[in-house]
């Protein structure tokens, strides 16, 4: 079986990039991607867990429930999805590129 | 008893809502009639009390219990009335005296546009009076006492349209409420003290415990206060004759025969507590006769009819305090009694003078009027007769008693009196033989674009002026001296449960004549001088002391001067530099500042989304980092 170690520095290595990429990105598409990715990696790390718990309690139910949180997390990710990319396309008809640095017009 | 006194005040009060609330559209006879009938049965009732209500000595108070206003572990104050001889005197003289200046104003209002109001505000002062009469503790009589401050400021305030009477008005209601924090603190003081505002609690409680002299003192000088505020003492005097602004009737029921009076309805009904404050006393007897004195030099020169009168009762309450001040409560009850009669029918003929004469006041400008005006004529000489104390009339009586007291008591204030009653006499027949005799001065009476000749008034006001002046002849026979009947003052036996009898007149019956001869021949001198100076004729330029008294002594001037001044002074003081440069700067202050720092602040919203995120970052480690290594 595979040490608990690797999923952590699996995770954390997706996290990381998910978040590097938010703070550095102007596209807000990658953007985008980059936040699903940092969510995902969580999600990775729920799974892990719930796994290694199970197997420390063979036999039982134990554990079985964060792994179907993890399905309703999908289902939640996959709404926020929906509302992210139809603010993006009104954001595109508003100002014709992809580019968030162009949403600063407040500032002024 | 108990079935019917509670009508005494509420009658009124629901002659108060129906006619406000229905001024506008119910007509003017009714509105008459609702006003005058609820006070006449008022007064029915009143003689029904009068004649049920224990008296003589010893008598208890009836106290009639209805609900409680407060009522806490610590303080109960009752919503009480309490019946005794002193009351029902006072019921018969509000709701008798209130009745017949009703009916009264029906004709005397008749052309007035607010004749709904003014029988409301009339109304409403008959609850307030009786109230303040019929309660049974501090409290309730504090209510009366405010209530009737407030209808005598609105009624003051009648014509509210002319500036002068709107400043006349709210004079009126300043310096009152000066005298009224007295009565406050006086309350809590004997809250203090008695731990009750009971009558009945708190005079038994001096008979059984031990109060320090000196809260005795300070009470009652406090209560003294109040009394001078509502009954027009110096210092707050000068209201009172401002408060002629009103209408006629309104001046001789509240501000001659009852509201002035209740400093001396209130100081009787604490006569046991004054009779333990002799300093208190003292203060009292030279306050009313240095006011007494002073108004009466005043009235001497006064040439508005109404001005004359409003100073002459300023100087015949100040006579009841000096009376007071020697303990003779009855003598101050019984002239509160006899002047309430003579008093308001001078201000009842006054007002029909003014009525005949077009709302003409200027004494100077009259003359002559007995040929016009017959039976006004006969009733003021009535009055004027009563008030200059020539027997047998009731003036007579009741000013015998108070000035016996006073030369008992301080030879000086007796002294001082005396020659007060010499200057009433002389004062009033001055106003008398410049109305009534001689010839009219001005020929042509203006009335409202055509000119008329003065004109007797219709029935409705001689009616109350004739009833008044037969009042005003036989109302002394309750009170006839032991000098010329024994043991006919009945008013002394009738009240001698509320008021203790003083000790028996430790003078000679040759003293007492000798006394009332001087004062009488002195009275008839002053008569004669009146009729030589201003039979037709009027005042030349005054010079020297008689300008000081037309002036009224200046005493506006100088408070004007010293009081109004100084603070009006010291506010504009605290306008320019508390208010604009301290207070104002504090609120634009705050204002000015946050509009700096966010002005500065807003800068860090850049719209820099990447920087939102790194800081965002920031954060939640830093978060994370104080809640697993517990940084702080």
């Amino acid at each position: 079986m595979i040490p608990i170690s690797y999923y952590l520095f699996l995770s954390l290595g997706l996290f990381s990039i998910g978040m590097i990429g938010v703070m550095t990105r102007r596209n807000i598409i990658i953007m985008l991607m980059c936040v699903e990715l940092m969510l995902n990696s969580v999600n990775l790390l729920l799974v892990a867990f719930s796994k290694m718990h199970q197997a420390k309690n063979l036999g039982t139910e134990a554990g079985i429930d964060g792994q179907m949180l993890v399905l309703f997390i999908m289902v939640v990710a996959a709404a926020e999805v929906a509302i992210g990319l139809s603010i993006m396309i009104l954001f595109y008809r508003k100002v014709y590129n992809v580019d968030v640095q162009s949403l600063n017009r407040l500032k002024h | 008893m108990e079935k019917y006194i509670w009508l005494i005040p509420l009658l009124p009060l629901l002659g108060f809502f129906i006619n406000g609330l229905g001024r506008n559209t119910l007509s003017k006879s009714l509105i008459s009639v609702i006003g005058s009938g609820v006070v006449f049965i008022s007064f029915l009732l009143s003689v029904l009390v009068f004649m049920n209500v224990p008296s003589g000595e010893g008598a208890q108070p009836l106290i009639f219990h209805a609900f409680d206003i407060l009522n806490f572990k610590s303080i109960q104050v009752p919503f009480s009335f309490q019946i005794d001889a002193l009351t029902s005197i006072f019921l018969l003289i509000i709701t008798g005296i209130g009745f017949l200046i009703h009916v009264y104003s029906a004709g005397y209002m008749k052309e007035d546009e607010g004749f709904g109001k003014f029988f409301a505000y009339l109304n409403l002062f008959i609850f307030f009076m009786l109230i303040l009469v019929m309660g049974s503790n501090f409290f309730m009589m504090f209510i009366g006492w405010e209530g009737v401050g407030l209808c005598s400021f609105l009624l003051i305030g009648f014509w509210f349209k002319n500036r002068d009477y709107v400043g006349a008005a709210k004079k009126a209601f300043i310096m009152n409420r000066i005298g009224d924090v007295g009565f406050l603190l006086a309350m809590f003081w004997i809250y203090r003290e008695f731990g009750t505002l009971q009558y009945t609690e708190v005079f038994g409680l001096l008979n059984t415990t031990h109060i320090s002299s000196f809260a005795i003192g300070g009470i009652t000088l406090l209560l003294f206060l109040a009394a001078t505020g509502k009954s027009a003492q110096i210092p707050l005097f000068t209201w009172l004759p401002d408060a002629m602004a009103g209408p006629t009737p309104v001046s001789a029921l509240i501000h001659a025969a009852t509201m002035v009076t209740a400093g001396i309805f209130m100081i009787t009904r604490c006569n046991e507590l004054f009779e333990l404050a002799p300093y208190t006393k003292e203060v009292i007897a030279w306050i009313g006769i240095i006011t007494s004195l002073i108004t009466a030099t005043i009235a001497m020169r006064q040439n508005d009819i109404k001005k004359v009168l409003a100073y002459s009762t300023v100087s015949q309450l100040g006579l009841m305090f000096a009376a007071i001040g020697m303990g003779a409560y009855v003598a101050a009850v019984f002239h509160v009694m006899t002047h309430a009669f003579f008093k308001a029918l001078l201000f009842l003929g006054a007002g029909s003078v003014i009525h005949g004469m077009h709302h003409e006041q200027d004494m100077t400008k009259m003359g002559g009027l007995k040929k016009y005006m017959p039976t006004t004529h006969i009733t003021m000489l009535i009055g004027c007769i009563a008030i200059a104390g020539i027997p047998p009339l009731s003036g007579f009586f009741s000013k015998d008693e108070m000035l016996l007291s006073m030369f008992m008591g301080n030879k000086i204030i007796y002294a001082i009196g005396f020659i007060v009653s010499v200057l009433t006499s002389f004062y009033m027949f001055r106003l008398y033989f410049m109305t009534f005799s001689g010839e009219l001065r001005n020929k042509e009476v203006a009335a409202e674009g055509h000119t008329a000749h003065p004109h007797e008034s219709p029935k409705t006001m001689t009616i109350p002026l004739i009833v008044l002046a037969i009042l005003s002849i036989i109302g002394g026979f309750v009170g006839i001296p032991e000098l010329f009947m024994k043991n006919a003052h009945r008013l002394n036996q009738f009240l001698s449960g509320v008021i203790a009898p003083g000790e028996a007149h430790h003078i000679s019956h040759s003293t007492e004549w000798l006394l009332i001869a001087a004062l009488l021949s002195c009275v008839a001198v002053a008569i004669y001088l009146a009729s030589k100076m201003y039979n037709g004729k009027v005042d030349k330029e005054a010079t020297g002391v008689m300008k000081v008294f037309e002036n009224k002594w200046y005493v506006d001037e100088i408070y004007q001067a010293i009081i109004i001044s100084p603070i009006i002074g010291l506010g504009n003081i605290f306008k320019k530099y508390v208010e604009k440069s301290g207070i104002g700067r504090m609120v634009s202050g705050t204002g000015d500042l946050s509009y700096l720092i966010s002005k500065n602040i807003r800068t860090v919203q850049t719209g820099n989304i990447g920087m939102y995120v790194l800081l965002m970052v920031i954060g939640i480690v830093a978060g994370l980092g104080i809640f697993f290594f517990g940084m702080f």
